[in-house]
């Protein structure tokens, strides 16, 4: 390979699922979609690894196999070795089946009960035609040997395994028709802590002696930190930043990723860093948030020029903002009786009692007045139309910072207006050494 | 302790837990010395789980026995010879043995009906022993009865057997492929359930006349019905393990990935249903044969035997309709036991119920 081209490349990937419906919505075209990944390109070098990381249902694993083509990508492009492969035909995949191979979550479903570990691996060999006979036998004891396993046990069945040999039985087949790049979708999920490390030196260490490159899908951080060249962290379907390990865990950095390592467990007893507690949940991903998809939880929304918040106040209106058009509050069990009844919802939305701009409490006041009435969309769209933010109205890219690349307006000089804790980059001066581009 | 990691700080990594610490994680679980407690080289899945519990099953064996029994009965009761156009040992006798006392054809017309009594045993004629009577035409019921079993137990194994060539593959496509496809099978499949079996049956034997394999045509138009739907639904659940996504990764083309990773894996509840519907067909054959709908009127097959002797009980002649009535009813019953023996046997929480009910499940 030419160094100027990765290994790995994937361009505005998206992958979108129907959801459920019945034969009446489809005649009426009432189908939606679920953007599971909503436009992702990464890149991948030679014996690199990409550590994957987001939430459950971000997309992580929708990615890993619409690279490998096991599900249609529904647009974009994924480069291999310079070939585009979501345009190949199927005999042509089937040779490159070789180059890519997978790794499974779940060891006790990934390997078919009813065959014996030499059937399981010996089906790679057999398909591709690679070994046959005496040297098959061979070529199976081999790579049970170089996964760990005793090659005597080649003629058992799966249930006669424990977790951690079921997964390196799984890696022996990856193996086996010698692969260049293996997805490794949540490999040490389903094992305890133990048998996750011993799984996570094997693969280093294959990937020191035959130049593999992974792409490492997980959702815990420090598994990922111990493996990755590189780490993405995913929100909803795209990537909120992405960087080295040193560059992730240094400002500045996604909101996000900063709350989701402020949750990584300290065992210093006298640690007392803060945790930053997300509001609600994912939004559905069928309908996902304007602008950044983000907006709706992220404790560091860029307030309105316009106004003079504090940010836990700007928080709690954005929540009262988002509560609204999600028509999400409970007006009838509250006490009755407005004065009462503002004060509750106040307390519920954890607005202090007054804010300390006076235009924006008359504002809030209003909205407030609505919702007690149950006017939700009104009141939705007085909040929306006074308390303009750029989070909900323009859909942020990833840019070059000191640390990593982040794709949040924080950043964007174009908003400089907003609060930033570490230095956006004007210019990209120091950018050069954030990405690893080769 | 030193001064400085006393104090309660925001700083994180000042105690580190090296987990991935090789050399102690390797030196702590040595990894493949360790052997299975159960020593199973012999482990051979599923199947082989579920016939060492079919084994233990009493009842199961007992009607495994009687049909096999019948089964003999019918083979052994009468010679058997290859037709003269047949590729090998043309018009040779293969099987020589001969069980039934009479041939079943041997018509006394004059006589007619015969009470089934221990004298006729004694005075036996060249027309039978009697031993179940005889019907209108004189000719021996045990005998028919014995031979008749070829034709039932025959269209019994043969309809299931042909209704699970065409359910399979079906139910695997439409389970598979989904989509398209699985629309068209799976509302075919609704509109055949939808017509009534009978009608349906009359309708192929109108077309197509009486006959052995007429009937048994019109048996699998809709015997292949309910192994469609239900390898479809196992097929469903089977196609989301990761080994038939790892089979697909490593390139596997989808006849092979069907074969080898999935049908093995959703073949049991079939399996129990076939069992199940051979009981259930023989006696349709019979209702067939009974509303005169089955093989012609002279075979000895038992819903037949019934039809031609409908009135024979009201008129006080009990042995005519009821030898071959009570083998329909001996042979579904087997049928039965086996096939609740199987589907036992398949059940993994089967054998537990008394002595593991509690406990964290």
């Amino acid at each position: 390979m030419s160094g100027s081209e990765p290994l790995l490349r994937v361009e505005g990937l998206e992958k979108y699922y129907e959801s459920e419906s019945d034969f009446i919505d489809r005649l009426l075209g009432r189908q939606q979609n679920v953007k599971a990944v909503d436009g992702v390109s990464f890149e991948i070098n030679e014996g690199e690894t990409l550590g994957l990381v987001g939430e459950s249902g971000c997309g992580k694993s929708s990615i890993g196999r619409s690279i490998l083509r096991l599900r249609e990508p529904t647009a974009g492009s994924v480069y291999f070795k310079g070939q585009d492969i979501t345009t190949l035909s199927d005999s042509e995949l089937r040779d490159l089946r070789k180059e890519m191979q997978i790794i499974f979550q779940n060891p006790q479903s990934s390997l078919n009960p009813r065959l014996t570990v030499n059937d399981i691996i010996g089906e790679a060999l057999d398909i591709h035609g690679i070994e046959s006979g005496v040297s098959r036998d061979a070529r199976i004891k081999e790579l049970l040997d170089r996964v760990g396993l005793n090659a005597s046990h080649a003629n058992r069945y799966p249930h006669e395994f424990s977790g951690g040999q079921l997964q390196r039985i799984g890696i022996a087949r990856a193996l086996a028709v010698d692969p260049d790049f293996i997805v490794c979708d949540e490999p040490v999920s389903a094992l305890d802590v133990s048998v996750q490390a011993q799984i996570l030196n094997l693969l280093e260490d294959l990937q020191d002696e035959l130049g593999i490159a992974y792409l490492f899908i997980a959702h815990d951080l420090s598994v990922v930190e111990h493996i990755a060249d590189e780490i993405a962290v995913m929100y909803l379907g795209k990537i909120a930043e992405i960087g080295s390990p040193e560059e992730l865990f240094a400002p500045p950095q996604h909101p996000y990723t900063e709350a989701l390592l402020s949750a990584i467990p300290e065992p210093d007893p006298l640690w007392e860093g803060d945790r930053i507690l997300l509001e609600g949940s994912v939004p559905s991903p069928i309908d996902p948030p304007s602008g950044c998809k983000f907006h709706t939880r992220c404790p560091r929304v860029i307030p309105p020029a316009d106004y003079d918040f504090e940010q836990s106040e700007w928080r709690a209106v954005m929540s009262l903002r988002h509560r609204t058009r999600e028509a999400d509050i409970a007006v009838e069990t509250f006490d009755a009786g407005e004065a009462a009844l503002m004060e509750s919802l106040r307390d519920e939305l954890d607005l202090p009692p007054t804010l300390s701009d006076p235009e924006a409490e008359e504002v809030v006041q209003e909205a407030l007045r609505l919702v007690a009435d149950e006017e939700f969309a009104r009141a939705a769209s007085l909040l929306e139309e006074t308390f303009e933010t750029p989070c909900s109205t323009d859909e942020p890219v990833l840019r070059e910072t000191d640390a990593g690349r982040v794709a949040c307006h924080l950043f964007d000089p174009a908003y400089e207006s907003g609060p930033t804790r570490g230095t956006p980059t004007d210019d990209g001066s120091a950018a050069g050494s954030a990405t690893s581009d080769d | 302790m030193s001064s400085e990691t006393s104090q309660r700080t925001t700083e994180r990594g000042r105690i580190r837990v090296s987990g991935f610490d090789v050399e102690r994680v390797e030196s702590r679980d040595p990894l493949s010395s360790w052997e299975p407690d159960l020593q199973s080289e012999a482990g051979r899945g599923r199947l082989e789980y579920a016939w060492q519990r079919f084994k233990r099953n009493r009842l199961a064996l007992f009607g495994a026995a009687t049909i096999v029994f019948m089964v003999l009965l019918a083979v052994f009761s009468r010679p058997i010879s290859l037709p003269n156009g047949f590729p090998v040992l043309a018009g040779q006798t293969v099987q020589p043995f001969s069980l039934a006392p009479a041939d079943p054809a041997n018509q006394d017309v004059l006589t007619g009906y015969r009470e089934p009594t221990l004298e006729n045993l004694f005075s036996g004629t060249a027309t039978g022993l009697y031993l179940f009577g005889a019907d209108w035409a004189g000719r021996d019921i045990l005998s028919r009865v014995m031979y008749g079993g070829r034709w039932s137990l025959s269209i019994g194994f043969i309809a299931v057997a042909m209704a699970l060539l065409v359910g399979i593959p079906l139910g695997s496509i439409a389970g598979y492929y989904g989509g398209k496809v699985d629309e068209i099978i799976m509302r075919l499949v609704d509109l055949l359930y939808a017509f009534p079996f009978i009608v349906l049956a009359i309708a192929v034997i109108a077309v197509l006349g009486r006959g052995y394999w007429e009937m048994i045509l019109a048996l699998v138009v809709v015997g292949w019905l309910p192994y469609a739907r239900i390898i479809r639904g196992e097929i469903l659940s089977v196609k989301e393990n990761e080994y038939v996504t790892a089979a697909k990764a490593l390139g596997s083309r989808d006849r092979s990935i069907i074969t080898r990773h999935i049908l093995p894996n959703a073949m049991a509840p079939v399996i129990v249903q076939a069992t199940l519907s051979i009981g259930t067909t023989v006696l349709v054959a019979a209702a067939l044969g009974f509303i005169g709908l089955g093989l012609s009127p002279a075979s000895a097959e038992w819903g037949v035997m019934l039809n031609v002797e409908q009135d024979a009980i009201a008129r006080g002649r009990w042995w005519a309709g009821l030898f071959p009535g009570l083998a329909i009813f001996v042979f579904v019953m087997a049928i039965n036991l086996v096939g609740d023996g199987v589907r036992d046997a398949f059940d993994p929480q089967g054998d537990q119920s008394d002595t593991d009910t509690g406990g964290l499940r």
